[in-house]
C-alpha cells in the first residue's frame, strides 16, 4: 500500500535520508526504530511530502505522491501525527477536530466524533477545553483523533508514546491495537521497543537515513547483534 | 458637556471605516503572515469603486448596495492580487513581501488617476442621513450615528465567522501552525486567497462607507496606512476586539486632539502608541510574536569577505571615472551625480541595518530627512556655516537613532518594523505640523552652500568625498569584529548571546551608525536642493530606500550602492512619464516575481555563467 523506493531527502546542505526503501502492505503495523537523529522523523515527513525528497519515489495505493502538496497526499488518504503534536492551542478539542474532518473515503473507516470520543473517553470529557489546557497524554491523543477525522487509510505516527506517563502509554498501545483491528494500515516511529512490540508486528531499523533490518520481532530478537549497533536499549 | 458628547460621538463614528480597514490587515497577517501594505490602496480602491457605484445605483437601496458591492468588487481586486503577485512570495523572505505590495501600491496609485483623473471626488449623502439631529444643543451628523451603529454589526459579523463557523476555525488554526493545517487536508493555497478576499472586502467597505464624510482622492492610501498600522500594533496584532478598541481610542484621541491641540493631533497618537508599547510591547489584546524571517531566509548566504584585488581595482577604475566625468560633462550631470551619490549612501545605510543585522526598518527616512532637518534648521535659526552643519547632520540623525532605536529594538520582525514606520511618521507629523519652526507644508528654503562651494562641480565633489566616505565606513564596520557580531545576533540571537555577544547592545550601535550615515546624506540633501520639506520624512521615502536595497541585493555587499544608482537614474528618467509609478511598480513586481536576487546578485550568477567570475571572488 506505501512504498517509498531509493529516498533521498535533505535539509538545505545536510544530507539526511540515504536511498532509504521501505514497504508498509495494507493492514500491517509497522514500527519504525531507531536512535535519536535516525531519520524516522525525517522519513515520515518525506512520505506526507513536508520534506520532498530530491530523488526517489514516494508511492501509495498504486499512485506515486512525490512532489505533490501535504494537503494532496492527505487527500489520498494519508493521516500524518507530528512528533510534537501540533494541536492548535488556541482551539477548542471540537474546534480541533473540526480542522481535521475530511470527506469519506471509500477505502477507509469513517470516523466521527462520537466514534472518537469513544475510542479516546479522557478527550470526551474535556471537548469544550483549549488545547493548550490538556495534559500531554491528552494532547497526543487529540492529535490521533483529529487525523483519523480525515477518514485515513493509513497512518503515520511520529513517536506516539513520547513523553507520555506510563499509565497513558498503555491507552495509547490499546488504542492502536484497536485501530489496527479495525484495518487501518500504521507506520509508527518509536524509541520504546517495548511499546513498539505491543503494536507493531513489522520492525523497520534505521541508522544514518538508512534501513539497517526489517522483519519480524522475533528475527530481530534473534540477531542481538543488530539490537546493540543500531538501537539505544 | 454637549461638545464634548458630541465629539465622542464623532470619534466613534470615524472608528468604523478604521476597524474595518485594520481588522482586514490584521486578519491577513494573521493567516499568511503578511504584512500587506497595499492595505491602504484596497481602501483608497474602495471610495473610488463605491463613488462610481452610487452614481449608477439609485436611491437609498443603491447607497447600501453599492457599499456591499464594493466590498465584493474590492475584495476580488485582492484575489487577483493575491494569485498573481503574493503566491510566489509566501515563502520568501519578508523583505520581498513588503516590496511587492508596494509595487501593487504604485500601480493602484496610477490606475486610480487613470480611471477617476486628478481631482478630489465630494462623496455622495446618504439618502435619507442627510442633515443632523442636536445632541444637547451640538449638532451632530445623521449618518456618524448610523455609522455608530453599524460599526458594531460589523464587528459582530466577523467575529461570528471567525469564531462559529469552519472556514473562521480554519482560519485561526493556520494562524497558529499552516504547515500542520496543509498536512491534514486543508488546502491552504484557497484558504489563503479567502483570507485575502476577506482582508480586502473589509478594506474596500471602510473606504465606501467613509464616502458621505471624507470623499476619494489619490492621497488616502499612504494617510490610513499608519492609523491603520498603529491601530494594529496598539491593539495587538491578529487581535480583532484589539483593533476595535485601537480603533475607537485612536479616532476619539484625533477628535479631542483638533480641538485642545490643534498644533499636535497626528503627533498625540503616536505618543499614545509608544507608551502602549512601553507597557504591552505586543498591543492592548495581542501575544507575542514568533519571530520570523527578517529579509534571510533560502541558501544560506555566501561568507562576505573583503574585496579581493581584482574587484578593487574595478572599484578605484569606476571611481575614476566618476571623478573625472562631471569635468568633461554638461553641468547637470554633475548635479544628477551628486544626488545618486546622496542616494547612494542613503540606500547603503539601510542595506547595512538590513542585509547586515537583519534589522528591518520602515522608517529610514526618519534619519534621512531627520539629518536634513538637523541641518537646515541649524542654517536657517542659528546661521550655522556648512561645515558645520554636515558634521552636525549626522551626529544629530545618530542621536535621534539611539532615542528611537532604544524604543523599536525592544520588539522583534513585524512589529519592529510597523514601529519605525510609526516614528518616521511621527518626525513628519512634527516637521508639518510645527510650522513656526520648520516652516510645515513650506519647507525651509534657501539654505545653499557658501561661496566656496556654490558651483555644482565643487559641491559634486564634496559630496563624492564624503558619501564614500561613508559608504567605506560603513563597508569597514562590515568586516570588523562588529560586523560579524551583528551577523551573529541577526542569525542567532541566542547562541550570540551565549557567546557573550550582547546582541541588543550591538544592533543599538549598528541602528544609530545607520541612522548618522543617512543624516549626512540628508545634510547634502539639503545644500545640493536649497530646501528640505516634510517628504523628505514620508514613507515614500523609506520606501524608495527599501526597494533600492532590495533591487540591488540584500545578500550583497555592494547591493545597496549598485541598486542606489540604478534606482535614482531611474527615476529620473521615469518621472518624466505620466504614469510612472504603473512602470515602476510593474517593474518591482516583476523583479520580485522573477530576480528575487536582485541585480547584483543576478549580476553575479551571469558572471558566474560567462566566467568573467569566478565563484571564489563574488562577493565585493
Ligand atoms: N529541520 C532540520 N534542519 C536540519 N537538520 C535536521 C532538521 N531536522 C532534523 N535534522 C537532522 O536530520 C537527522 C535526522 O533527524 P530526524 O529525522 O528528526 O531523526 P529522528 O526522528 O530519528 O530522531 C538528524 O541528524 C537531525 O539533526
Ligand atoms: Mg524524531
Amino acid at each position: 500500500m506505501l512504498e517509498l523506493a531509493q529516498i533521498n531527502s535533505f535539509y538545505g546542505k545536510a544530507h539526511v535520508l540515504r536511498a532509504l526503501s521501505l514497504q508498509v502492505s495494507r493492514g500491517q503495523v509497522v514500527a519504525l526504530l531507531g536512535r535519536n537523529g535516525a531519520g524516522k522523523t525525517t522519513t515520515l515527513k518525506s512520505i506526507m511530502q513536508l520534506v520532498v525528497p530530491r530523488s526517489g519515489r514516494v508511492r501509495f495505493n498504486g499512485a506515486d505522491i512525490t512532489g505533490w502538496p501535504a494537503h494532496r497526499v492527505a487527500r489520498a488518504g494519508l493521516g500524518y501525527v507530528p512528533e510534537e503534536r501540533r494541536i492548535f492551542t488556541d482551539l477548542t478539542v471540537l474546534e480541533n477536530l473540526e480542522v481535521g474532518r475530511q470527506k469519506p473515503r471509500q477505502d477507509a473507516a469513517i470516523w466521527s466524533r462520537d466514534a472518537l470520543f469513544e475510542l479516546f473517553p479522557n478527550l470526551a470529557e474535556r471537548r469544550h477545553n483549549r488545547g493548550r489546557d490538556l495534559s500531554g497524554g491528552e494532547q497526543q491523543m487529540l492529535s490521533i483523533a483529529r487525523t483519523l477525522m480525515g477518514n485515513p487509510s493509513c497512518v503515520l505516527l511520529d513517536e506516539p508514546s513520547e513523553g507520555i506517563a506510563p499509565v497513558i502509554i498503555e491507552d495509547m498501545a490499546r488504542a492502536i491495537v484497536q485501530l489496527r483491528d479495525q484495518g487501518l494500515t500504521v507506520l509508527l516511529s518509536e524509541q520504546n521497543l517495548h511499546f513498539a512490540r505491543a503494536v507493531a508486528s513489522r520492525a523497520v531499523v534505521l541508522d544514518r537515513g538508512t534501513t539497517r533490518f526489517s522483519g519480524s520481532f522475533a528475527d530481530l530478537d534473534a540477531s542481538p547483534e543488530i539490537r546493540d549497533a543500531w538501537l539505544s536499549v | 458637556m454637549g461638545l464634548f458628547i458630541a465629539q465622542l460621538l464623532t470619534g466613534l463614528a470615524n472608528a468604523g471605516a478604521l476597524f474595518m480597514v485594520a481588522s482586514g490587515l490584521s486578519l491577513i497577517f494573521g493567516v499568511t503572515r503578511i504584512v500587506n501594505f497595499a492595505h491602504g490602496s484596497f481602501y483608497m480602491l474602495g471610495a473610488y469603486v463605491g463613488y462610481t457605484l452610487m452614481q449608477v445605483l439609485p436611491g437609498a437601496f443603491g447607497f447600501w448596495g453599492a457599499i456591499l458591492l464594493t466590498g465584493v468588487v474590492v475584495g476580488l481586486v485582492g484575489v487577483i492580487v493575491e494569485i498573481l503577485v503574493l503566491r510566489p512570495v509566501y515563502r520568501a523572505p519578508e523583505l520581498f513581501q513588503l516590496v511587492a505590495t508596494f509595487g501593487v501600491i504604485l500601480v493602484i496609485q496610477d490606475l486610480a488617476l487613470m480611471i477617476w483623473g486628478p481631482q478630489d471626488l465630494l462623496g455622495p449623502r446618504a439618502p435619507g442621513l442627510k442633515g443632523i439631529v442636536r445632541i444637547m444643543g451640538e449638532p451632530v451628523p445623521k449618518y456618524d450615528l448610523a455609522l455608530i451603529a453599524i460599526t458594531p454589526f460589523v464587528a459582530l459579523a466577523l467575529w461570528w465567522l471567525i469564531a462559529r463557523t469552519r472556514v473562521g476555525i480554519l482560519v485561526r488554526a493556520a494562524t497558529q501552525d499552516r504547515e500542520m493545517v496543509g498536512a491534514l487536508g486543508v488546502n491552504q493555497s484557497w484558504l489563503f486567497t479567502g483570507v485575502f478576499f476577506l482582508g480586502c472586502a473589509l478594506a474596500g467597505l471602510g473606504g465606501a462607507v467613509q464616502l458621505p464624510k471624507g470623499g476619494a482622492d489619490l492621497l488616502m492610501d499612504f494617510n490610513i496606512l499608519a492609523s491603520i498600522f498603529v491601530v494594529v500594533v496598539i491593539g495587538g496584532m491578529g487581535s480583532l476586539p484589539g483593533a476595535y478598541l485601537a480603533a475607537v481610542l485612536v479616532s476619539v484621541l484625533n477628535v479631542f486632539g483638533v480641538t485642545y491641540l490643534p498644533q499636535s493631533t497626528l503627533v498625540l497618537m503616536f505618543v499614545v502608541m509608544a507608551l502602549v508599547l512601553m507597557i504591552r510591547p505586543y498591543g492592548l489584546l495581542g501575544r507575542e510574536e514568533v519571530a520570523g524571517d527578517h529579509g534571510q531566509s533560502g541558501e544560506p548566504e555566501r561568507p562576505i569577505k573583503p574585496a579581493g584585488a581584482r574587484v578593487r581595482l574595478i572599484v578605484a577604475a569606476g571611481l575614476a571615472v566618476l571623478a573625472v566625468v562631471p569635468l568633461l560633462a554638461p553641468s547637470w550631470i554633475a548635479i544628477l551625480a551628486t544626488d545618486i551619490l546622496i542616494f547612494c549612501l542613503f540606500a547603503a545605510s539601510l542595506h547595512f541595518l538590513l542585509g547586515l543585522g537583519g534589522l528591518v526598518s520602515f522608517g529610514h527616512a526618519a534619519f534621512f530627512g531627520g539629518g536634513a532637518y538637523v541641518a537646515a534648521l541649524l542654517v536657517a535659526h542659528a546661521g550655522t556655516p556648512m561645515e558645520l552643519a554636515l558634521l552636525l547632520a549626522p551626529l544629530g540623525a545618530g542621536l535621534l537613532a539611539m532615542i528611537i532605536g532604544w524604543v523599536c529594538l525592544r520588539l522583534t520582525g513585524v512589529y519592529f518594523a510597523m514601529l519605525t514606520l510609526a516614528f518616521a511618521q511621527l518626525l513628519w507629523s512634527l516637521a508639518y505640523q510645527w510650522g513656526e519652526v520648520t516652516g510645515g507644508d513650506d519647507g525651509l528654503v534657501d539654505i545653499w552652500p557658501p561661496d566656496w562651494a556654490t558651483s555644482n562641480l565643487v559641491f559634486f565633489y564634496l559630496t563624492l568625498v564624503l558619501c564614500i566616505g561613508g559608504i567605506l565606513a560603513l563597508r569597514h564596520a562590515a568586516h570588523a569584529p562588529f560586523g560579524y557580531a551583528l551577523r551573529a545576533a541577526r542569525d542567532s540571537a541566542r547562541q550570540a548571546e551565549a557567546t557573550g555577544i550582547h546582541t541588543r547592545a550591538v544592533q543599538w550601535v549598528a541602528f544609530a551608525l545607520a541612522g548618522a550615515m543617512a543624516g549626512l546624506a540628508g545634510g547634502l540633501f539639503v545644500f545640493a536642493k536649497g530646501s528640505v520639506f516634510p517628504n523628505e520624512l514620508e514613507i515614500t521615502r523609506s520606501f524608495d530606500a527599501l526597494i533600492v536595497v532590495f533591487l540591488g541585493g540584500v545578500k550583497t555587499l555592494s547591493g545597496g550602492v549598485v541598486g542606489g544608482a540604478v534606482f535614482e537614474s531611474a527615476k529620473d528618467m521615469l518621472t518624466r512619464f505620466e504614469y510612472w509609478r504603473l512602470a515602476l511598480g510593474l517593474t518591482i513586481i516583476a523583479v520580485v516575481v522573477l530576480a528575487p536576487e536582485g541585480i547584483v546578485g543576478g549580476l553575479r550568477r551571469l558572471g558566474e555563467r560567462i566566467g568573467l567570475l569566478r565563484p571564489s571572488e563574488q562577493e565585493t
